[in-house]
C-alpha cells in the first residue's frame, strides 16, 4: 500500500491530494496534461519536493521529519523520454543502476532483462543515439528494473514514440505486469493504454484526485469522464475457451457470457484482456433474430444517463460484474421506452483484444 | 634546410635567458590551467545550478577580465598585493612576504585574469546536460558525488577541453598582467610576450621573431587542435 499525503504550490497549479494506492499491479494515473500526474510521480519519486508525508509499504520515504533521498529510494523511474546516458554503451547503461545495488539486493539479473525485453542484439552496441525511439525506451526501462526496484514509476514511457513504436513496446510492458510482482505506477493521457495495461485507475485534474478504484469499474462510471470520451468503453478479463479453425474465431468466456473474436492464437485457457467501446454497442429489447452481429449479451440496464442533445449513455451489467456500456440516440431510449432495472440484450458490433 | 638545422639556428639566434622564458612561460600556463581546473570546476558547477541572487554578481565578477584592460587588473592586484595592501600585510604578517614582483604572484594574476575563459566553457557544458541525466542517475541509486562524476563530468568533457585549452594559451599570450605585476626579472618574472617586448626595445628584430612567430605558429595549433577536437561543442 502506498499511502500519499502531499501539498504543493505552484505558481500555476497546486497539488493537494491524500490518497491510498495499491502496491501490487499496474494502477495508472490519469488526467489531462496539468493535472499533476506527472509531479504527483515525481514527488512520489522524491525527484519533487512537496509537503506532506509519504509510505510505502510501511516504510516511511517522507513524513514531516524525514526525507528520504531520490537515491535511497529502491524504486524504478522511466521517464518520457529514455534518456539514456549518450557516453555509456547500452550495457553500460544496463548496469549503472545494477552495479550501485548491494549485491544482497540484486533480485533480477541482467540476463533475465535482455531475455524479457528483447535486447540481445542491442546489448554489445556503443552508440545508444543510433537505437530507435522504441529500443532505447526498452533499454531504459531494462536499465530501472535492473535497480530490482520494489515499485516502478512509469512516466508516460509511450507518449514520445511513434504508434509503431509504442505497438512494438506494449507487449514488453504487458509481459513485464504478467511475469514480474513489482507494482507499477503508469502516467498516462491515453485511455488505450490504461484500458490494456492497468488494473487499477486513479483520475487527476487539477491536482487533485477526483476518482480511483478498479479498472473496470472506474471506467464504467457515468459520472466520470471517461465514458464520455469518444472512445470510452469497457474492458473484460476473459479467457480463451473454443477455437474455430473454419471461421477463423476465437471463443473467450468472462463471468458475464462469452463473446466470438478475431482468431486469438493463443492456448485454451489464456488470459486476455478485451476492449468493448461503447458506441459498438447497441441495444435490442427482445432477443434478435437473423442478424449479422454474433455477440449478444443478454444484459440488465443499471444506469442511463444524458450525454448530449441526442445521445445517452446506457450501462449495463451482464451477468453478475462485468458492465457494458452502450452509446445510443435519445430517440431510442425513448422510442424503446428504456430504463434501469430492464433486460434488454446487448449487440457488440466489434471487439478488439489487447 | 632541415628541421634540425632550422632549430640549431633558432638556438643560437635565441640567447639562453629566451629559452628561459619560454619555459617560465609554458610552466606558468601549466600551473594556472591546473588551478584554473581546480577553481572552475566547483564554481562552474555552482553557478549553473544555483538560483541564487547573488549568482548574477558572481558571474559579473568571473567574466569581468574579459572587458577589462589587463592592466587594470594588474595594478589593482599590485596595490592589493603589494606591501600597503591588505593581502600584502597578510602574506608579509605570514612571513611570505610580498606577491609583486614573484613568479607566485603572477599565478595569481594569471588565475584571475583567465577565469572567465576556464569558467564559462565548463558552466556551459554544466548548463547543457540539464537536470535530466543527473535525475536519471538518482533513480539508478547514484547520489550527489556519484551523479557529478559518472554523469556530470563525462557529459562535460567537451566544455573541460575548451576550458584547459583556452586558459593555457590565453596564459601563454598574457602581457598587461605580467608588466603590471611582475616586471621583467628573469627566470622569475620574464616570460616570452615581455621577452618579446624587451627585443623589440632593444632593437633586436631576429630574436623578437622567432618568439613572435612561434607564438603565432603555437596559437595556430592550439586553435586547429581546439577546432578539431571538439566540433560538436560549437555545434551546441
Amino acid at each position: 500500500m502506498i499511502q500519499v499525503r502531499f501539498k504543493l504550490e505552484r505558481p500555476d497549479f497546486t497539488l493537494e491530494l491524500d490518497t491510498k494506492l495499491p502496491a501490487l499491479g499496474v494502477t495508472a494515473l490519469f488526467g489531462p496534461s496539468g493535472s499533476g500526474k506527472t509531479t504527483l510521480l515525481r514527488c512520489i519519486a522524491g525527484l519533487e519536493r512537496a509537503s506532506g508525508s509519504l509510505h510505502v509499504n510501511g516504510e516511511v520515504w517522507q513524513d514531516d521529519k524525514a526525507f528520504v533521498p531520490v537515491h535511497q529510494r529502491p524504486l524504478g523511474y522511466v521517464f518520457q523520454e529514455a534518456s539514456l546516458f549518450p557516453h555509456l554503451s547500452v550495457r553500460a547503461n544496463l548496469e549503472y543502476g545494477y552495479k550501485r545495488i548491494k549485491p544482497a539486493e540484486r533480485r533480477v539479473q541482467l540476463v533475465q532483462v535482455v531475455e524479457w525485453l528483447g535486447l540481445s542484439h542491442l546489448i554489445e552496441r556503443d552508440d545508444v543515439a543510433g537505437l530507435s525511439g522504441g529500443e532505447r525506451q526498452r533499454v531504459a526501462i531494462g536499465r530501472a528494473l535492473l535497480t530490482s526496484p520494489r515499485i516502478l514509476l512509469m512516466d508516460e514511457p509511450l507518449s514520445a514514440l511513434d504508434s509503431r513504436s509504442r505497438q512494438e513496446i506494449l507487449p514488453y510492458l504487458e509481459r513485464l505486469h504478467r511475469e514480474l510482482s513489482i507494482p507499477v505506477i503508469y502516467v498516462s493521457h491515453a485511455l488505450d493504454e490504461v484500458a490494456r495495461l492497468a488494473d487499477h485507475l486513479v483520475l487527476l485534474e487539477k491536482g487533485r484526485v477526483i476518482a480511483s478504484g478498479e479498472l473496470h469499474e472506474t471506467l464504467a462510471r457515468l459520472d466520470l469522464p471517461f465514458a464520455h470520451f469518444d472512445d470510452a468503453g469497457v474492458v473484460i478479463d476473459a479467457v480463451v475457451a473454443e477455437q474455430d479453425e473454419t471461421y477463423r474465431l476465437t471463443r473467450v468466456d468472462f463471468s458475464g457470457g462469452s463473446l466470438w473474436v478475431g482468431y486469438v492464437n493463443q492456448p485454451t485457457g489464456s488470459r486476455v484482456r478485451a476492449r468493448v467501446l461503447a458506441r459498438d454497442v447497441s441495444i435490442a429489447k427482445i432477443m434478435p433474430q437473423s442478424t449479422s452481429i454474433t455477440n449478444i449479451l443478454a444484459a440488465r440496464i443499471v444506469e442511463i444517463r444524458d450525454e448530449a442533445s441526442d445521445k445517452v449513455l446506457v450501462k449495463m451489467m451482464a451477468g453478475d460484474s462485468p458492465v457494458l456500456l452502450s452509446r445510443i440516440t435519445r430517440r431510442s431510449r425513448d422510442l424503446l421506452g428504456l430504463a434501469a432495472d430492464m433486460e434488454v440484450f446487448a449487440q457488440v458490433k466489434s471487439v478488439a483484444l489487447m | 634546410m632541415g628541421v634540425g638545422a632550422w632549430s640549431k639556428n633558432a638556438v643560437q639566434t635565441m640567447d639562453p635567458n629566451d629559452l628561459q622564458s619560454v619555459w617560465l612561460t609554458f610552466k606558468l600556463a601549466g600551473i594556472t590551467t591546473i588551478l584554473l581546473l581546480l577553481i572552475a570546476t566547483p564554481l562552474a558547477w555552482w553557478l549553473a545550478t544555483s538560483r541564487k541572487w547573488y549568482k548574477g554578481i558572481v558571474s559579473a565578477l568571473v567574466a569581468l577580465p574579459l572587458v577589462m584592460p589587463p592592466t587594470v587588473l594588474g595594478f589593482y592586484l599590485l596595490l592589493l598585493m603589494g606591501p600597503h595592501g591588505a593581502v600584502g600585510a597578510l602574506t608579509r604578517a605570514l612571513h611570505l612576504g610580498v606577491l609583486p614582483f614573484t613568479f607566485t604572484g603572477l599565478v595569481i594574476g594569471s588565475v584571475l585574469f583567465s577565469m572567465p575563459f576556464a569558467v564559462q566553457p565548463i558552466q556551459n557544458a554544466f548548463e547543457a546536460i540539464g537536470r535530466r541525466p543527473l535525475e536519471v542517475a538518482a533513480t539508478l541509486r547514484a547520489g550527489a558525488w556519484d551523479r557529478f562524476t559518472s554523469v556530470a563530468l563525462p557529459l562535460a568533457r567537451p566544455g573541460f577541453l575548451t576550458a584547459i585549452i583556452l586558459a593555457f594559451a590565453h596564459t601563454v599570450g598574457e602581457f598587461g598582467v605580467v608588466l603590471m605585476l611582475g616586471g621583467n626579472i628573469p627566470g622569475e618574472t620574464r616570460v616570452l610576450s615581455v621577452a618579446i617586448y624587451n627585443h623589440v626595445e632593444a632593437m633586436e628584430y631576429a630574436p623578437a621573431h622567432w618568439l613572435a612567430g612561434g607564438m603565432v605558429l603555437f596559437s595556430f595549433v592550439v586553435l586547429l587542435l581546439l577546432y578539431t577536437l571538439n566540433p560538436t561543442g560549437r555545434q551546441k
